[in-house]
C-alpha cells in the first residue's frame, strides 16, 4: 500500500474538496465535519465527476410531511442525475447492495511525523509544524 | 460487484470502440438573460415585456410550478466559469460537451422563457420568431455542428406558418418545432395547416416535453412533486402519440416526419399494441385510417433516445429498443440538463456496432439531411 501526502489540511476548506491525481486516477478529497474523505471521482452511473457532486445531509422521512436530517454534509449527490453516496466509504444510498464509489483510506499526519517517511509522490514540502493530508492507495 | 461499477474507464472504453461521431437530437442553449432578444424583439414587445410582463398559461408566475432537483434543472458541473447560466457559454459548450463527447451535429431546442406558453400569442409569436433569430445569429452561424430548429406556437397557425416561410426561407433550419402541451391534442383539425407546410419544406416536425398548456400536465390532475411530475413527460406524450395516429395524420400527411424529443422511448411498444387491437375493434368509428396504428408508427415518427430506461436488467432495455425498433431511435442528451445521458454509458446494454452507427448518427443524418 503506498501513502501520499495530497494536501496541507488547510488547503481544503470546510465543505470543500480537492481533486488530486494518483497513478493515473483522479480521486478526490472530501472535508467536512472535521474529517477527511477520499473516493474515485467517477460517478459509477454515468462517469460525472464527483468533485462537483453537492454535498448533503442524508434526509429520511417516516411519513408524508415529516422529515429528519443527519449526518449533513456527508452524502454526496451526484452533479447529474443526483445518485448519492456515503463519502465515509463510497457505498450507494438507494442501492447499496449493487452500486459503490471506490473509497481510499485517508489520514491526518503532522509534519514531524511524516519526515519519518516513507511515502511516494511527495509533491509537497513538509513542514513540521503543518498537518497533511495523506491517501492510501 | 454489479456490471454498472465494473465497468471500464473513460478511456479504456473509447478507444476499444471505432471512432463513431455522435448526433446529438436536443441540447439545449440558453440566453444570459432576456437582454439577449432584444437585438430581435421589435420596441413594441420590448416595451409590451416591460410594462405587461408575461402572461403564461402556467399556475405560477416567474417560477416552474414544480421544485426542480436542481439549478435551472442543469448539472452542476455545467455552469460556466465565465458567468451565466447551463447552457449560456459556447466556448464552455464546446469544451465540456462537443469537443470531448465528439458530436458531429447537435440540434439545438431552446426552452428558454416557456417559449410555447405565452397565453398572449402574438407576445408568444414574436419571443418565437426573436428565439428563431438569435439561435442563428448566437450559435449557428459561430458554431457549424449546431443546427437550429423553428419554434412556432402552434396555437394561432397563420402566424406560425408565418415564420415558418420566413425560417425556412434561410435554408438554416434544420426542424419545426410544436408543443406538446397546447390548447389542444396535436392531431386536431386546426393545427393541420402546419402539417402541411411541414411536408412540403420536408422539415421533420419537432415535439419536445415540457412547458404548460393551461391545463394539468396530467390526465389525472396536478401532482405534488416534481418527481411524480416528471412521469407526465412519457404520459403526454403517449397521449399525443395516440393524437396524431388517430386523427390520421400519417394518412393525410403521408411524407411527414416526426420527432418526439424526450419523451423516452420505452412506452411505445405497448402504446402500438393497445392502437392496434383498438383499431382491430373500432375501425369503423375511423375509416380514416387505412392501416394498423403500428405501422404509422413504424414509418412516420422517430424517438430521441433520453431519458433512456434504466431497468435493474440490462437485457430489459435490449428488448425495449428492439420493441420500438432500431430505425425509429435518434441518441439525444439533454446537455445540459441534470437528466443529460452520456452517449458513452448511457445504454447498460449492448448494441452491434451497425445498431450504434444506426442510433447515434445515420438515423439523425437522413432525417436531418445533415
Amino acid at each position: 500500500m503506498a501513502r501520499h501526502i495530497v494536501a496541507r489540511t488547510t488547503d481544503i476548506p470546510p465543505g470543500g474538496n480537492k481533486v488530486v491525481g494518483i497513478d493515473g486516477r483522479d480521486i478526490v478529497v472530501f472535508h467536512v465535519n472535521g474529517e477527511f474523505f477520499a473516493l474515485l471521482n467517477r460517478c459509477p452511473h454515468e462517469g460525472a465527476p464527483l468533485d462537483k457532486a453537492a454535498c448533503v445531509a442524508r434526509l429520511t422521512s417516516p411519513e408524508p410531511g415529516v422529515y429528519q436530517r443527519s449526518r449533513v454534509g456527508e452524502l454526496l449527490r451526484c452533479a447529474w442525475h443526483g445518485w448519492e453516496f456515503d463519502m465515509r466509504n463510497g457505498q450507494s444510498w438507494f442501492d447499496p447492495k449493487r452500486v459503490k464509489v471506490r473509497s481510499y483510506p485517508v489520514a491526518v499526519e503532522s509534519g514531524e511525523e511524516l519526515q519519518k517517511g516513507p511515502y511516494v509522490a511527495e509533491t509537497f514540502p513538509v513542514h513540521i509544524e503543518d498537518s497533511y493530508v495523506i491517501v492510501e492507495t | 460487484m454489479s456490471d454498472v461499477i465494473d465497468r471500464p474507464t473513460f478511456e479504456q472504453e473509447a478507444s476499444a470502440k471505432t471512432r463513431l461521431r455522435i448526433i446529438d437530437c436536443d441540447i439545449h442553449p440558453s440566453l444570459h438573460s432576456r437582454a439577449d432578444l432584444n437585438p430581435f424583439l421589435p420596441k413594441r414587445w420590448q416595451e409590451h415585456l416591460k410594462t405587461y410582463g408575461d402572461h403564461l398559461r402556467t399556475p405560477y408566475f416567474g417560477t416552474t410550478p414544480y421544485p426542480r432537483s436542481s439549478p435551472l434543472i442543469a448539472r452542476r458541473d455545467a455552469w460556466p466559469p465565465t458567468g451565466g447560466p447551463p447552457g449560456s457559454d459556447l466556448a464552455f459548450m464546446r469544451k465540456q460537451h462537443l469537443d470531448p463527447l465528439e458530436i458531429e451535429f447537435g440540434i439545438l431546442q431552446v426552452l428558454d422563457l416557456f417559449i410555447f406558453s405565452q397565453q398572449n400569442l402574438e407576445c408568444g409569436a414574436a419571443i418565437q420568431r426573436a428565439i428563431n433569430e438569435w439561435q442563428l445569429a448566437n450559435w449557428c452561424s459561430r458554431e457549424p455542428r449546431l443546427k437550429a430548429s423553428i419554434l412556432v406556437g402552434q396555437d394561432d397557425t397563420a402566424l406560425a406558418i408565418a415564420e415558418i416561410e420566413r425560417c425556412a426561407k434561410t435554408g438554416q433550419y434544420v426542424q419545426i418545432n410544436v408543443s406538446p402541451r397546447a390548447n389542444e391534442p396535436l392531431g386536431r383539425r386546426r393545427y393541420w395547416p402546419i402539417y402541411e407546410r411541414a411536408q412540403e419544406l420536408g422539415l421533420p416536425l419537432g415535439i419536445h416535453v415540457g412547458g404548460y398548456g393551461g391545463h394539468a400536465p396530467t390526465g389525472g390532475g396536478w401532482p405534488s412533486y416534481y418527481c411524480e411530475e416528471h412521469q407526465s413527460n412519457a404520459h403526454t406524450m403517449a397521449a399525443q402519440l395516440a393524437s396524431l395516429v388517430i386523427e390520421g395524420i400519417p394518412e393525410r400527411f403521408p411524407k411527414l416526419k416526426i420527432v418526439f424529443i424526450e419523451g423516452g422511448f420505452g412506452w411505445i411498444a405497448s402504446a402500438m399494441w393497445r392502437m392496434d387491437r383498438h383499431f382491430e375493434r373500432f375501425r369503423s368509428e375511423v375509416p380514416h385510417l387505412k392501416r394498423r396504428p403500428s405501422e404509422y408508427v413504424r414509418e412516420h415518427f422517430w424517438f430521441t433516445t433520453q431519458p433512456i430506461d434504466e431497468p435493474d436488467d440490462g437485457r430489459h432495455l435490449r428488448s425495449l429498443i428492439e420493441w420500438v425498433g432500431v430505425d425509429r431511435l435518434l441518441f439525444s442528451s439533454d446537455y445540459p440538463h441534470w437528466d443529460f445521458d452520456d452517449p458513452r454509458f448511457a445504454f447498460k446494454t449492448p448494441l452491434t456496432e451497425a445498431e450504434r452507427a444506426k442510433i447515434f448518427n445515420a438515423n439523425a443524418r437522413a432525417l436531418y439531411k445533415l
